[in-house]
């Protein structure tokens, strides 16, 4: 069996991938809780999160040279900030200037869509005017040594950057959304929103802010991706589709079955690199995201911000 | 104006009731909603469900007309140009499924909404002709070029949509939009459209909700009419025991997703399940209210 | 099964006045036009250099007394309540021009004008707007014709449009021998419309099938996803596609009936002519389409999708066949293409081309035959204007594609001229009494 042959080599990728796969998809299914839209630009706050670190990482080292020690772990977190910061922002500005509009005037759905859409292609247009259309790989802050082998399989210190800066973020957000007045506030107004503005809860803050939690996640996830590849202004498209893919694999709505969902299609994907060429791995996602709907349109873990989350 | 119920005339209906609910349980998650709930709709007559609010009886609803699938029980439709009952829900408990909304439609059974669901930017006329097209066959082809069983359909619907305007006393209104009529009216324009996909058993849930005593007299009237003259059944879901009294041949009475107690509306009034039934809950002719 | 996400409960804290909070949106408009119409492009090594050059210039100050401008005025306006009155003023010469509009001898003969105009006016344009006016002008409206009927017709969102395109593109291609795949014969152009309008329908209805029995807003991923998938195709299964070289050498239109012998060629005016008869037929048979059966049951499905399938309406299969109308008229569109332009590549069909067919749908108005043509028309006229005039470079109308959309549908979703059903749904739906989309699960869909 193919699956088989490689199966080590081929996971822990998988798992780095799936990882950032999550952060994305905790976005897209975040305001999706809140809102039942489609935040078609959240991938352009990913790549506008890749942009930010990109251009820390650059300001903070010089050609040729290596951080290591403690300048490395400083270095990765501010870019780590400085992405999830820039991100954070942009989401906010989307839905102050986009989104808050049509919600005032109960515009219908597909309303929201288009504009979701065009403000994508207006942000990774714009981007590619001010940053150029080029791939840029981003500095390296630490060395990308290899720790230890798994099953024959190398694992890196990037790696294990990606995968424990993932695991932190997801468990903080857990912690977030079912343990303080702001998750609180989320799971009310995801569940009703109306009932909860009755019960006094300040519908456009929570909106506000779920799509500055999502924005965080989406930014660094951007920071990491952009370290883990490299940083363009297109680079959201494909992440962003696939985290998609993977917050409907996992349950749209639903916060941990974006994570499960996200770890399990970057696994699935890079375990299939295995079976075919590599040129076609970008099918498989669209392939999962089909065969969900097709079989199980709830998704693993089924709906529900406020019940399962 | 043809509808289904012309056809006895063709052939032999088949025997039996036109509806035979049995045993029909629906839950959602540990909330039982309908308890075997048994209900059978003889041929021609006009049969009430009244209870008090949450009885399930807009669940009942929902589960003839195919929204929500049962878990238990079977639904089993007996129309007049049927040869056998066509079984709405049924099969073995693994892969129950319903029919769908509009193959019940189609199979004979239409209904009106509780919060009145028109469509709201199509004038009065298009709401009634857009279910009188339902049966036609034109397809987009036919539509396009305009061929001649495409026309022959369109005149057809014209004449069965102008006729049912008149039979609702709506044709004055044809051309205003739907959202812009006056609520006893928009009621009135939903009974047509239904009306319009010539069903054997209409089901109408709470008509006389916020409508005027005006309107209620001429909505007495037309389902009197409706079942007179047209010879349509009718299932009514109604909390205005007035109009239930003096319209009904048969009631059933739902409590807490059961059965509790069936028969003419007189008998019933003085059933003591009944009447303990509405105790401590808003009295049964206190006007309309919502279900939630 | 309510209009979108929930409408939210005004509650608003004042601290800055409002008319400040207006001049500094404004402000920040002018000062995105100048970052938007600055010619620089930036480097991800020097990613300052656009926001410099552009904020650097005399241009800056420009757009921004331009904006302090526009929001005085706009303030005057506002505290006179100018608009109302207006409004009020107006309001019989609206309703005069409303009757002179809809009466059905005046539309014939603003049709006869527009299909004259149509016919004479290219033959004075310039070569340069005679080939705008086919490669760009003529395609482009064909497809956001077709797009209407998924769009504004049925109410769903498709992101993949332009992959019908390449396929029905692709398809001319193989039928006439240009792809390294090859079959044993060639065909002419014109067999081939119908053989790739049926290969873009049944596209359609494979992709359609398993994604509208749902939400109908999953179709909009799906679709672009599905475009994805083509390009991976086309770009990677070189033997058959030829990869990225793509295929040359397709063959013009020709007729050669009983004696009658026309080819067309690389001049413009004769495809101009071929495109906009292509065009009428298909607007033809949609404006009969749009007021039959079919398209009262879209309308239905659209308002109210509970409602119409307890009235016999089998909503599922209407959206499908709207999706897959759409598809088809897009496969139309790639046979024209590919023949008058006689070579094309994967990256003839980039995903923002789907998006950029949407703006031209939604800035007429969708919905609006006569909106969606003008809407395209001018969309793709005026950038290639600019482009000739170097106002804006190429690069840059995906961005300003992007804005229009944005804008539009805060400030007028219902578009340029929009049809009057859609414009009452809308309407409606801000009122939350009906839904304008057919974006929500559907009845059929429950598993």
């Amino acid at each position: 069996m193919c699956l088989t042959d490689h199966f080590w080599q081929f996971l822990v990728p998988g798992v780095t991938l799936g990882a950032l796969y999550a952060l994305i998809a905790i976005g897209y299914t975040l305001v999706y809780g809140v809102l039942q839209l489609i935040n078609f630009a959240h991938s352009e706050v990913f790549m506008t999160g890749g942009f930010a670190g990109l251009f820390i990482a650059q300001a903070l080292t010089t050609p040729g040279t290596t951080p290591h020690g403690a300048q490395s772990v400083l270095f990765t977190l501010a870019g780590l900030l400085g992405g999830a910061a820039f991100g954070a922002a942009v989401a906010f500005l989307l839905e102050r200037v986009a989104y808050r509009p049509l919600r005032r005037r109960g515009a219908p759905r597909l309303v929201y869509l288009i504009t979701a859409i065009g403000a994508s292609l207006f942000l990774f247009n714009l981007a590619g005017k001010l940053f150029g259309r080029d791939r840029t790989d981003v500095p390296a802050l630490y060395a990308n040594r290899v720790v230890f082998t798994l099953f024959g399989a190398q694992v890196r210190v990037q790696q294990l950057v990606i995968i424990g800066t993932a695991v932190v973020m997801m468990v903080l957000l857990d912690r977030v959304v079912n343990r303080t007045r702001l998750g609180s506030g989320i799971r009310a107004v995801a569940q009703d929103a109306q009932t909860a503005s009755l019960m006094g809860v300040n519908i456009d803050r929570v909106i506000s802010q779920t799509f500055v939690i999502g924005g965080l996640l989406g930014g660094a996830a951007g920071f990491l991706f952009g370290t883990y590849l490299n940083v363009h202004y297109q680079m959201g498209f494909l992440p962003g589709i696939k985290a998609f893919a993977a917050a409907v694999l996992g349950g749209i709505g639903n916060i941990r079955g974006a994570m499960i969902g996200g770890l399990l299609l970057g696994v699935v994907e890079s375990v299939s690199q295995s079976c075919m060429s590599s040129q076609w791995i970008d099918v498989v996602a669209f392939v999962v995201l089909i065969l969900v709907l097709m079989f199980r349109p709830t998704g693993i873990l089924g709906r529900g911000l406020g019940r399962a989350a | 104006m043809a509808t289904a119920a012309d056809a006895p005339h063709r052939g032999e209906p088949p025997a039996g009731p036109l509806l035979a609910v049995r045993g029909v349980t629906l839950r959602f998650g540990g909330l039982t909603s309908l308890n075997r709930v048994d209900l059978t709709a003889d041929r021609g007559e006009i049969l009430a469900v009244i209870g008090p609010n949450g009885a399930g009886k807009t669940s009942l609803f929902n589960c003839l007309t195919g929204v929500y699938t049962p878990q238990e029980g079977t639904i089993a439709f007996a129309p007049p140009t049927a040869e056998r009952p066509v079984h709405l829900v049924g099969g073995p408990a693994r892969r129950r499924r319903g029919r769908k909304p509009h193959v019940v439609n189609r199979a004979g059974i239409a209904r009106t909404f509780q919060n009145i669901r028109l469509f709201a930017a199509l004038s009065a006329y298009e709401n009634v002709k857009v279910a009188a097209e339902t049966r036609q066959r034109t397809g987009p082809v036919g539509a396009m070029l305009r061929l001649p069983h495409a026309r022959a359909n369109e005149r057809s619907s014209d004449a069965a949509t102008s006729a049912l305007l008149d039979f609702t006393g709506l044709l004055a209104v044809a051309d205003e939009t739907a959202s812009s009529l006056p609520y006893g009216v928009q009621r009135r324009l939903e009974i047509a459209r239904a009306l319009a996909t010539e069903p054997a058993l209409l089901l109408l849930d709470e008509p006389a909700a916020g409508t005027n005593p005006t309107e209620k007299r001429e909505l007495e009237q037309l389902i009197r009419r409706i079942n007179g003259d047209l010879g349509v059944t009718v299932l009514l879901i109604e909390h205005d025991m007035r109009l239930v009294m003096s319209v009904a041949d048969r009631v059933t009475v739902l409590n807490f997703g059961r059965v509790i107690a069936e028969g003419r509306p007189a008998e019933v009034q003085r059933d003591p399940a009944v009447v303990e039934a509405y105790l401590g809950t808003p009295g049964p002719d206190e006007g309309p209210e919502e279900e939630p | 099964m309510n209009a979108g996400p929930p409408p939210v409960p005004v509650r608003r804290r004042r601290r800055v006045p409002p008319p400040l909070v207006r001049l500094a949106g404004w402000l920040a408009a002018g000062a995105l036009l100048t970052v938007l119409t600055s010619t620089a492009e930036g480097t991800p090594t020097d990613h300052l250099l656009v926001l410099r050059e552009a904020f650097g210039s005399t241009a800056l100050l420009w757009w921004l007394a331009a904006a302090g401008v526009l929001w005085a005025v706009l303030e005057v306006w506002r505290a006179r309540d100018a608009g109302p009155a207006l409004a009020r003023q107006t309001a019989g010469v609206r309703a005069g021009w409303q009757r002179i509009a809809e009466r059905p001898l005046n539309r014939r003969l603003f049709l006869l004008a527009a299909a004259v105009a149509a016919i004479v006016l290219p033959r004075f344009a310039g070569e340069f707007y005679q080939r705008v006016l086919v490669d760009q002008v003529a395609v482009f409206v064909l497809l956001a014709v077709g797009l209407n009927v998924v769009v504004g017709w049925a109410g769903l969102l498709d992101l993949g449009y332009v992959a019908f395109f390449a396929i029905g593109a692709y398809t001319c291609a193989f039928f006439t021998r240009a792809l390294p795949v090859k079959p044993p014969f060639a065909l002419n152009p014109f067999v081939i419309l119908p053989i790739a309008v049926a290969v873009c329908l049944v596209a359609g209805l494979l992709l359609g099938a398993p994604t509208l029995r749902l939400r109908g807003d999953y179709l909009a991923i799906v679709t672009l996803g599905f475009h994805e998938i083509v390009q991976l195709f086309l770009v990677n299964k070189d033997t058959w596609t030829g990869g990225n070289q793509g295929a040359g050498g397709i063959p013009h239109f020709s007729i050669h009936l009983d004696g009658v012998h026309y080819a067309w060629g690389l001049d413009s005016l004769p495809y101009w002519y071929l495109f906009i008869g292509m065009l009428a037929v298909v607007l033809f048979l949609f404006s009969r389409l749009e007021h039959s059966k079919v398209g009262r049951a879209w309308t239905a499905v659209r308002e109210d999708e509970v409602a119409a399938a307890a009235t016999g309406v089998p909503t599922v299969r209407y959206k499908l066949m709207a999706f897959a109308i759409g598809a088809s008229v897009s496969g139309l569109s790639g046979v024209l293409y590919a023949s008058r332009i006689g070579y094309i590549n994967p990256a003839s069909f980039p995903v923002v081309l789907s998006i950029s067919v949407l703006s031209y749908v939604i800035f007429g108005g969708m919905g609006s035959l006569i909106g969606v043509v003008v809407g395209a028309a001018l969309l793709t006229f005026l950038p290639a204007v600019f482009q000739e005039q170097e106002l804006v470079r190429q690069e840059d109308i995906p961005i300003w594609i992007g804005g229009i959309l944005v804008v539009m549908m805060i400030f007028r979703s219902q578009g340029l001229i929009p049809s009057r059903r859609r414009r009452r749904e809308l309407g409606l739906a801000a009122q939350g009494i009906a839904d304008a989309d057919a974006m929500s699960e559907s009845p059929e869909g429950r598993t």
